[in-house]
Parts: C-alpha cells; structure tokens; sequence
C-alpha cells in the first residue's frame, strides 16, 4: 500500500515546525513516529499535502523532574518510557503502560505524544495519564497553553488541539508513593486492547470503553465512601458506551471492566 | 517532487532521489536492490519487514525512506560478513533449526539482534515478549526462541525447563497474549 503523493519537510526546531504549521494549517500534518499516522495514510484515509516530521528534534524528547511533576517531551518514544528509571520511581504506571504498547518495533518508533494526539479510544497511553491526572502542553501562534487531561478529549480522533498548535509536553504528577496497576486484556500478542483499567491511588483510567479514555467515576465515588474493592469495581462500566465489533459485544466490555477494574484495584491496594 | 535522501545502509553509504511517500522497505528492496527484508503484511503487524535503524528494530513498512535520512540501516544482508562466517544470531537459527518457510526469518534475525543489545541474557519469557512484533506462519516458534537463547551464549533447554514450571499452575494467566497487563502494578509505599 503506497501512500497519496506529499510534499515533506523535517524543520531542525519546534519553532520551525510551527512556523510551517501557521503557513499551511490543515493541509499539513506532523509526523512524529508515524505509527499511527502511516497506516492510515496507507490506507489513503489520510492524504495531507504537507507532512512535517518532528521525529528528530531532541527539544521534544526530554523526560525530567519540575517541582511536583514530571515533563516528559512529546517526541520521546515508547521505548523512552518503557525504560525510563526516572519514570519508574516517579510515575511507575507510565512505564508499564508503554511496555504494553504494540511491540518492540513499535514502541522504538511511536511517541507518547503521538498517542495521546491520535486520541485512539483503544489506546492505552491516553487513558493511563487521565487516571494519573496529568496535563498536556499545547504551543501554538498565541503562545503556550496547559490543558488538564480531563479537558483534552472532545471525541474519537479528537482533541482540543487545533491545527496551527503542537504538543510539546506532557506533565504529570509524581506518584511515585501510590498504588498502581494496569490490566489489558487481548486476545493477541501486541493487539490493541479490547478494554483496558489503568489505576493510579484510587483513580481508575478505562481504555476502550467510550469514545473518549474516561475515569470510572461511580468505581472512584464509592472507593471513596468505603467501600469494599468488590462493591466499587461492580460500577465500572456504569456510564461508559462502548463500542461493539468483532473481538466484543459492549456488554462483553462492560463485564470486561467490572472484571479488570477489580484485578487493577487489588494489585494497586496490594 | 523528490527529496535527495543519504543514509549508511549496511555499513556502506546510499544516496537517491525519492518521493517522500516511498516507504524504507521499497527502497530497500527496489531501489537497493536488498531482497532479504520480506514485506508480509504491509501492516505493521508480522514484522517480516524488520530492519536496524540506527541500531534499533523497525518495521521498514511503516517508516517512510526519507525519515532515515542521515541515518544508519542494517538489514540481513549486513549482518554476516560472509557464508562462511555467520552472525551469531543467523548461525543459531541454523542450529537449531529456528525456521521453517523462511520468510520471516530476516525479521526474526534482524528482532533478535535488537533484543540481545537490549538485554544480553534474556530469559525463555523474555524472548518471546521480545519477539511478539514477529508472526512465524509456521508456527515454528519453538525452535527460534531456542535459537535466540544459544546466541545468547545461554542453552536451548531452557525452554524445556521454563515450560514444564508455566504449564500445569499457569493456566490461562500464564498464556501469552491472554493479559498482558497482569505482571504489572505495585502497592503504595
């Protein structure tokens, strides 16, 4: 499968990048790791005149401590995270969530910042930093802005992020201290999930069961008004709309989230 | 429009003139002329297409030529300097009969190559987790992971040893590809 012809331009800043962004808008397209952006410009269900690459700029790639958070550059791979000690001691989930991305190939490729801007309803890295409760930084021609995670999302494939902005950052808090789990479950090696819980101190992430990543808010409200792991995770699916295809009816999901929500939770309370 | 495009390709410098769309495995293939890299599913899925970029295994369908530029390709044909004188990990797919069809045998080669500089001494597990972006059509699994530990300098039977501890308590936990996520998660401190 070859993609439709396209004109491409790999600028050596983000400021470079967003000066092309700001002359071309919707007809350009930033390719990071291009993982999800190839296959579907393959698939010719994308076709954009102008790819800009930001794969290589190494001010994008950065994972650091800043006060209580911690920055992680939009261009740092899956394998970056995966294998980040600083992540491991501060952020412990968001390794393992990586770790569960695709494959090994993959994962040397795609970025979280290419994941969390796909907004694929099956991915699992969106979901893991809206239970972690982070914050993604958006720059643009009006200058930066930080928008909450639970603010991010507006729909399938879709962010808040307009055409003439680029992510840059991704911020999250540092957990270090909390319980933590993540349970996907597939039916194949490095397939997408069919549902995914991602648990960071209580607050309870599900991949794959709406539109958008969302929390499970009724799981979290009970946990909070004490009660059992058992009792809250029954709540999982309450408000979720998931979709139904070949590998799961939405009924299926939601048993697949009461059922996971509780493994997550009792090895995050371990 | 074409982009002037310079990059090492097995340890030898390569220049052309590419449309930006051409993917890494075509112009390794028909432009290079490398036939070793196999294109399996177009998809990102069977990693028959794998290649070292910049030392790191890659799908070359899903990496536009251009996006190498400046960089450093390997692909099977690189690995050996000659028949003679086999790679390790080429030289213990032979030994342990670590292929059967052949066709997913550079991906598989070129994966195991990444994954050993990843981790030297991987255990039996670890090399199947390693190898999950490599569908064998075969199903000759067996005898590559065997082949991945003897070039690692570990023994094959090692795969005996784990898979009699896994199969009778494991059960469906232990399947790979049931739940990948269960391993992880850590308690609060």
């Amino acid at each position: 499968m070859i993609p439709v012809g396209f004109e491409y331009a790999r600028p050596d800043s983000v400021d470079g990048a967003l000066a092309l962004l700001a002359e071309h808008g919707e007809d350009a397209t930033v390719l990071a790791g291009g993982h999800s952006l190839l296959p579907v410009m393959k698939l010719r269900l994308a076709a954009p005149e102008l790819i800009i690459d930001i794969g290589r700029l190494t001010e994008l790639s950065h994972i650091d401590v800043d006060g209580d958070e911690v920055v992680i550059g939009a261009g740092a791979r899956h394998r970056a995270v995966e294998s980040s000690e600083l992540l491991a001691a501060e952020c412990p989930l968001l390794p393992a969530v990586a770790r569960t991305v695709g494959d090994p190939q993959v994962r040397h490729r795609g970025t979280i910042g290419g994941s969390l801007a796909h907004a694929d309803p099956a991915s699992d890295l969106p979901a893991a930093v809206l239970a972690i409760g982070g914050s993604v930084v958006l720059r643009g021609p009006q200058g930066t802005r930080t928008v909450p995670i639970t603010e991010f999302y507006t729909g399938m494939f879709s962010t808040v992020k307009e055409p003439n902005e680029l992510i840059t950052e991704i911020r999250v808090p540092r957990t270090g201290g909390a319980g933590w789990a993540y349970e996907k479950f597939v039916r194949r090696a490095n397939d997408w999930a069919i549902v995914g819980v991602a648990v960071v101190d209580n607050r309870v992430g599900l991949v794959n069961m709406c539109a958008t990543p969302l929390r499970a808010t009724a799981t979290e409200e009970a946990l909070a008004a004490g009660a059992s792991i058992a009792d809250a995770a029954a709540l999982a699916a309450e408000g979720t709309d998931p979709s139904e295809d070949l590998t799961a009816t939405r009924e299926y999901r939601r048993h697949l989230a009461r059922v996971l929500t509780e493994r997550a939770l009792t090895t995050a309370n371990a | 429009m074409t982009t002037k495009i310079e990059m090492t390709v097995n340890g030898e410098a390569a220049s052309a003139d590419v449309e930006p769309r051409l993917l890494l495995a075509h112009y390794l293939r028909d432009v290079l002329g490398l036939k070793a890299t196999n294109i399996g599913c177009d998809t990102t899925s069977c990693g028959a297409c794998t290649v070292l970029l910049d030392g790191e295994s890659v799908k070359s369908c899903t990496v536009l030529a251009v996006q190498a530029d400046q960089q450093s390709v390997t692909t099977m044909e690189g690995l050996s300097p000659d028949p003679e004188q086999l790679h390790p990990v080429p030289a213990a797919f032979r030994a342990e009969h670590g292929l059967q069809c052949g066709f997913c045998t550079p991906g598989m080669v070129m994966a195991a190559v990444s994954l050993l500089a990843e981790n030297p001494k991987p255990t039996e597990q670890e090399v199947r987790e390693g190898l999950e972006g490599n569908l064998c059509r075969c199903t000759g699994y067996h005898n590559i992971v065997r082949a991945v530990l003897v070039a690692s300098g570990q023994s094959a039977e090692k795969v005996h040893d784990d898979d009699t501890e896994k199969a009778p308590s494991g059960g469906l936990a232990a399947a790979p590809g049931f739940s990948v996520g269960d391993e992880t998660g850590g308690s609060g401190s």
